[in-house]
């Protein structure tokens, strides 16, 4: 019974298609620039998740467990969490890219607030964007953003860390396991 | 690595990013986030943030034009945080790693920490 097990994983998908669908049909002429605009996206997903696979392999095979543990598991103390914050703002890409590697992090081992680190620092902060940020919108808006990301990066970590449940934080680990 | 793992969560966010980089024109958004919206400015900026995926080298200039085009600083740093940190079309996927819980709580944090970044960044953008 393979087709119906598809319709079930495939429905949100589905479900969106249907809306793009519905979308083009009650405004026609937005349909040439809706259609550019997923070519668009199904092409950027071709030219990011190739390197992010790669990489990920790349992690998986290069770096073990107790590598990954010393350096930014429970007990890497500040280390741990300098190190998450300078791979995640290192990484140019945008936030859901983040989630795959995240992933393979927790299967390696890494602490979960340093998982929240990465997250924050990928998702917020970009070094290698820096400078273009400060060309567009300034440097004084750009680098005092830069300066309370940091901070709020840390917090946000701090309040998921406190207030999610360990058999949650297990729960995603043992995903992240079964993923990679 | 299985990427066929991920890949119905991965089209809905491709398909939702299309839809929304549709409707939100430069021209839509300067119409809402201009420099005499104040805090409901804000508000609307961090909303259209939370929503859209731009990627930054196409975001930041068109940041910096809408603030040249009449946008306060206020409204554009509470657009670009939330552009970044927070990710309402990305959720699918984001739940599927991190769980529901995780995610909705990170998401929620990042947005009303966006308010906090406005307002630091316009103060220091007036000094």
């Amino acid at each position: 019974m393979k087709c119906p097990l598809f319709i079930r994983r495939y429905r949100l998908a589905i479900l969106a298609l249907i809306a793009f669908i519905l979308f083009i049909i009650f405004f026609p002429e937005q349909a040439p620039k809706a259609s550019a605009s997923l070519l668009t996206q199904v092409k950027n997903m071709f030219i990011i998740v190739p390197p992010i696979f790669l990489l990920l392999g790349l992690l998986d095979v290069w770096v073990p467990r107790e590598i990954m543990i010393k350096f930014m598991g429970k007990e890497s103390g500040i280390i741990g969490g300098v190190l998450a914050f300078t791979l995640g703002t290192a990484a140019a890409g945008p936030l859901y890219a983040s989630f795959p590697v995240a992933s393979m992090l927790m299967k390696k081992g890494a602490s979960f607030f340093n998982i929240l680190i990465f997250v924050g620092a990928w998702s917020s902060t970009k070094i290698p964007m820096l400078l273009f940020e400060m060309e567009s919108l300034g440097s004084r808006f750009a680098l005092s953003r830069l300066a309370i990301d940091i901070i709020g990066i840390i917090l946000i970590a701090l309040a998921i860390k406190a207030t999610v449940p360990k058999k949650e934080v297990e729960r995603i680990y043992q995903e992240a396991e079964n993923q990679n | 690595m299985n990427f066929e793992n991920i890949l119905p969560q991965f089209i809905t966010v491709l398909i939702l990013i299309a839809i929304l980089l549709t409707v939100f024109t430069a021209d839509t958004i300067s119409k809402l986030i201009g420099s005499e919206t104040g805090f409901i400015g804000v508000f609307v900026a961090a909303i259209i943030g939370s929503i859209t995926l731009i990627p930054s080298f196409v975001a930041f200039p068109l940041a910096g034009e809408l603030m040249k085009n009449g946008a306060g600083a206020l409204q554009i740093a509470s657009f670009v945080s939330t552009l970044v940190m927070v990710g309402l079309a990305t959720l699918p996927l984001e739940i599927k790693y991190f769980g529901k819980r995780i995610t909705i709580t990170r998401n929620v944090l990042a947005f009303v920490f966006s308010f906090g970044v406005a307002y630091f960044v316009n103060w220091m953008v007036s000094l």
